[in-house]
C-alpha cells in the first residue's frame, strides 16, 4: 500500500516495523511530530521525556537491556543530551540504538543553524541521512540493523525539509524483534575509566572495520552513472535539489551514510568524472574529508554555508546558466513584514505588558511563545539563549550588575514545560548561590509552542493517559523560597499582575511569579470561550491608541481612526478592555 | 497536465493546509508522483506561511525556489507581493481580495499598501482576484474560503480528469461535506 507521509511520519512508520518497543523525545520543530505519530502504534512504549538528556538516557539504558530502543529531539535537543550520546558510543547497544536528530537549515523554528553531522565524528556515531520520505522509513529499519550488527550507536539525522515534506512511501510490516537477552558486563556498560581505555580501542576498531568492510557496500550509499563530466557528492535534500538543477547533466554517489565514509567508493568515484563538486547544506562536512584525501572539488568555495539551500541558490553558486540569468518578478510595492506575534487572547500578553512598562529592569526570556513577549509593541524581552536559560541567564544579568553597582532589577522568564526541562536546576542554583532576582514560570498548562504536546505539569501522558500532574509551585515551594516570596497571578487580570510584578520588584532574595492561565488555543479553552469577545463602542473611542501597546492582532483602528474588533480572532480574554479609559471596549 | 509546481501561500490559520491535502491526494491517486512541503512552528502564530506542492512523473526537490511556480494562489494581498519572485514569469496567480493586518501595520509602523490588486495584475497579466471569504461567508461559512479559491485554482490549472468532488467528501468532516462541494462549484464556476 502506498501513503502520502511527511518524513516525520515515515520515520515512526518505520520505527514500527522495525520492532522498536521503546521510544523518547521532547518536543522541538522540526521534530515533534515523530513521537507522536510514533504514540498512535501500541506495541512502541512512548513518552515525552522532560528534555532531551532524559530521552537518551532512557532510550540508550533500554536498548542495553536488550530493547530496539529510539530517541528524537530538534538539532538544539542533542546538546543538551549529549552528555549521554558520548558515553553511550562508548558503550555501544545490545538492542538497535538510533538518536535522531532533526536539524533546521535556514532556521525557520530555531535559534542557531548547527550542523549535527558533526557530532558523529565527534562521538563516533554511524552517522545515516534519508532524501526523502521512502528513504527515512527505509534507512531507519537499517539503521536498527547495522546498529546491533556492529554494536554501535547511530546518529540519524533528518532537516526541516526531509521532516515536513510529503513524498509517496511504500508502507510495509512490522517484524517484532522481541528484547534480546540482558548479561550483566560491567566492562561495557559501567564506563570507569578502567573500562572506557579499552573500549576507546574497541570503539576505534568497530570503526576501522565498519568503513572497510561496510561503507563501500552499503544500500544506504546509491552511485547514479550520467554524464561524466561532472561528479556530485552529496546527501539529504541536497541530493533531492542537484537532480532537479544538473538532471542527467551529472553523476551522483547519493550518501546515505556520513559517517563513516567510503574512502574507496570517494575516490572510484572522483577517478571516473572529470570535475567533481560536493554539495551540502551548512558545514563542508563530506568536503572536508574529501579535501583530506587530496582530491580536488568545488563546495563551499562555491556553495552559501549559511541559509537552507534550494535548486536556485546551487544552479547560481554552480554558474547553471538558466540560474544566473535571472529573470524573475520584483514587485516595487513592498509587501510590509508580517513577523510572528502572540496570539489573540494569549495570557503571555498581559504578563508581557506590564512587564514591558517597568522601568530599569532586565528580562532574561527563553524557548517558547513566550519568546514573542520580545516582539514591538511588548518589547519586554533583552535575551534568549536556550532552554532553562531564561532562569540562569537572569542570575547572570544579576551578578553583573551587583559587579557594576547598577540598580537594575532582573526577571527571568521559562513556560511551564521549560521549567521542568532545565528550569528547575536553575532555580536551584540560584536558591543555592543566594541570588537577587525574579523568576517568572509563566504556566499555560501545554507544550505550546511545538502544537501541543503533554508535559509533566498538564496530568497526562503522551497516549493520553492520566497521570500525576506536577506542580511547579510544589517544587518552587520545597526548595525553601517563602510564601511572602511567591505569588501565583492570573496574567489576564493586569491589576493583580501589576501589582505581583511591583512586591516583586521592591522585593530582595529570590523572588518567584507564577503565572497560571491556559492557552488560548487548547480545544477545551476555545470551546469554553467559543462567542466570546469584546465589543467596541467607536462612539466612546478617543483615539489615544492605548489598546494597541498591548499588540493584540484582533486590536485595530479602521479606516476612520476608531477602535475595530476582528471577530473571528478575538476570544474576549479582556486584556484590551482593562487598558481602554474611555470604556470605548466592553 | 504532465507535472506543475503550486505555491501556496497565506497567513497562519487560513486554512492552506487543508487545501494542500486535497490537492496532493488527488494527485496522488491519479497516478503522479507528489510532494509536499511546509514550514511548521514558530512562524505559524500570525506569521506568513507557504505549502509548496510539485507533481509530475517523477518529482526531486519538494521545495520550490524562485522563479519556478507555475500557479501562486495567495489567500491574502501582500502575501502575493512577497511570494511574488517565486512566480515563474508568465505563470498564473490567483489573489484572495482580502487584508489581514500584521503586528507592524496595527503599530502605525508601517503602512498596508494600498491597490495591490490592481498592481498585481498590471505587472502579472495572468491574475485572477476573487473575494473568497464573501462568497464563502455568502454560503453559509467563511471558513470554506479555502475551497472557493482551490475550486479557481484547479479550473486554471486545468485538472479536470480527477474527481475533486470525491477527494474533498473524503477529506471534510461530514457535517461540513455539504457547505465545501459548493464552495469548491462557486470557485470553480468563476
Amino acid at each position: 500500500m502506498k501513503q502520502l507521509l511527511t518524513g516525520n511520519e515515515a520515520i515512526a512508520r518505520g520505527l514500527y516495523e522495525a520492532g522498536v518497543t521503546v521510544a523518547a523525545a521532547y518536543p522541538g520543530t522540526p521534530s515533534t511530530e515523530i513521537m507522536e505519530n510514533v504514540a498512535n502504534y501500541k506495541e512502541i512504549r512512548s513518552r515525552w521525556s522532560p528534555n532531551e538528556k532524559v530521552a537518551v538516557e532512557v532510550a540508550g539504558s533500554a536498548a542495553m537491556a536488550g530493547a530496539r530502543a529510539f530517541a528524537a529531539m530538534k538539532h538544539v535537543g542533542l546538546n543538551v543530551a549529549a552528555d549521554p550520546m558520548m558515553t553511550l558510543a562508548y558503550e555501544g547497544v545490545n538492542g538497535g540504538l538510533v538518536i535522531l536528530t532533526a536539524d533546521d537549515p535556514g532556521m525557520h523554528s530555531s535559534q542557531n543553524e548547527q550542523d549535527n553531522r558533526n557530532f558523529s565524528i565527534f562521538g563516533k556515531l554511524l552517522c545515516i541521512e534519508p532524501s526523502d520520505s521512502q528513504e527515512c522509513k527505509d534507512f531507519i529499519k537499517i539503521a536498527y540493523e547495522i546498529s546491533e550488527r556492529y554494536d554501535l550507536v547511530v546518529l540519524f539525522r533528518m532537516s526541516t525539509r526531509v521532516c515536513h515534506s510529503k513524498s509517496i512511501v511504500e508502507i510495509g510490516e512490522r517484524k517484532e524483534v522481541g528484547v534480546r537477552e540482558y548479561v550483566k558486563d560491567v566492562k561495557k556498560n559501567i564506563m570507569v575509566p578502567a573500562h572506557s581505555r579499552p573500549r576507546h580501542f574497541v570503539l576505534e576498531d568497530i570503526f576501522k572495520k565498519v568503513e572497510e568492510e561496510y561503507a563501500y557496500t552499503t544500500p544506504l550509499n546509491k552511485i547514479e552513472w550520467n554524464s561524466k563530466k561532472i561528479g556530485i557528492i552529496c546527501s539529504g535534500i541536497s541530493y533531492q535539489h542537484c537532480k532537479d538543477v544538473f538532471g542527467e547533466d551529472a553523476s551522483y554517489l547519493h550518501l546515505g551514510l556520513l559517517n563513516p565514509l567510503s574512502k574507496k567508493q570517494i575516490k572510484e568515484f572522483a577517478d571516473q568524472v572529470e570535475e567533481l563538486y560536493i554539495v551540502e547544506e551548512s558545514e563542508p562536512f563530506i568536503e572536508m574529508q574529501v579535501r583530506a584525501m587530496g582530491i580536488a572539488c568545488k563546495g563551499k568555495d562555491v556553495v552559501p554555508r549559511c541559509d537552507e539551500l534550494n535548486t536556485r541558490r546551487i544552479g547560481k553558486a554552480f554558474g547553471v546558466k538558466r540560474y544566473v540569468e535571472e529573470d524573475l518578478y520584483q514587485p516595487e510595492v513592498k509587501a510590509p513584514a508580517r513577523p510572528p506575534v502572540l496570539c489573540a487572547g494569549c495570557p503571555h500578553r498581559g504578563f508581557f505588558y506590564e512587564l514591558g512598562k517597568m522601568k530599569d529592569v532586565m528580562v532574561a526570556g527563553d524557548i517558547g511563545c513566550y519568546t514573542l513577549g520580545m516582539a514591538a509593541p511588548l518589547s519586554a524581552v533583552d535575551s534568549v539563549i536556550c532552554m532553562g536559560g531564561g532562569f540562569s541567564g537572569a542570575t547572570g544579568f544579576d551578578q553583573a550588575n551587583k559587579e557594576a553597582g547598577r540598580k537594575t532589577k532582573v526577571f527571568g522568564c521559562v513556560g511551564d514545560s521549560t521549567f521542568f526541562h532545565s528550569g528547575i536546576t536553575s532555580l536551584v542554583d540560584a536558591v543555592y548561590n543566594k541570588a537577587d532576582a525574579v523568576y517568572c514560570i509563566l504556566n499555560n498548562s501545554i507544550t505550546a509552542m511545538t502544537g501541543h504536546q503533554d508535559n509533566p505539569g498538564t496530568g497526562k501522558t503522551i497516549t493520553g493517559e492520566i497521570t500525576e500532574a506536577i506542580d511547579p509551585l510544589a517544587i518552587v515551594r520545597s526548595l525553601g523560597i517563602p510564601e511572602d516570596h511567591i505569588r501565583v497571578v492570573d496574567p489576564l487580570n493586569l491589576e493583580e499582575t501589576r501589582a505581583a510584578i511591583k512586591d516583586a520588584y521592591e522585593s530582595t532574595g529570590v523572588f518567584v511569579i507564577m503565572t497560571k492561565s491556559p492557552c488560548a488555543l487548547i480545544k477545551e479553552v476555545q470551546k469554553a470561550n467559543a462567542g466570546k469577545h469584546v465589543t467596541a463602542n467607536p462612539d466612546k473611542c478617543k483615539s489615544c491608541k492605548a489598546c494597541l501597546k498591548i499588540g493584540c492582532p484582533a486590536v485595530a483602528l479602521g479606516k476612520d481612526g476608531k477602535i475595530k474588533i476582528d471577530l473571528a480572532q478575538c476570544n474576549g480574554c479582556g486584556i484590551c478592555k482593562q487598558v481602554c479609559k474611555f470604556g470605548a471596549l466592553e | 497536465m504532465e507535472n506543475a509546481n503550486i505555491l501556496l501561500v497565506g497567513v497562519g490559520g487560513q486554512g492552506t493546509l487543508l487545501v494542500s491535502k486535497i490537492l496532493s491526494e488527488g494527485l496522488m491517486e491519479a497516478g503522479y508522483d507528489v510532494k509536499m512541503s511546509e514550514i511548521h512552528g514558530m512562524s505559524q502564530r500570525g506569521g506568513s506561511v507557504s505549502t509548496h506542492i510539485k507533481f509530475g512523473k517523477k518529482v526531486n526537490s519538494p521545495v520550490i525556489a524562485e522563479g519556478e511556480a507555475d500557479i501562486l494562489v495567495s489567500f491574502e494581498q501582500v502575501e502575493a507581493l512577497r511570494a511574488l519572485p517565486y512566480l515563474k514569469k508568465g505563470g498564473t496567480l490567483i489573489v484572495n481580495d482580502h487584508q489581514i493586518y500584521s503586528m507592524p501595520i496595527i503599530t502605525g509602523a508601517e503602512d498596508y499598501p494600498e491597490g495591490v490588486i490592481e498592481y498585481l495584475k498590471k505587472i502579472c497579466p495572468d491574475t485572477l482576484s476573487l473575494n473568497a471569504g464573501e462568497i464563502a461567508e455568502g454560503l453559509g461559512n467563511i471558513k470554506a474560503q479555502n475551497v472557493v479559491l482551490l475550486g479557481a485554482m484547479i479550473k486554471k490549472l486545468g485538472l479536470d480528469s480527477i474527481d475533486w468532488k470525491a477527494v474533498i467528501a473524503k477529506m471534510v468532516p461530514e457535517k461540513f461535506k455539504e457547505l465545501n462541494l459548493k464552495a469548491y462549484d462557486a470557485g470553480y464556476a468563476l
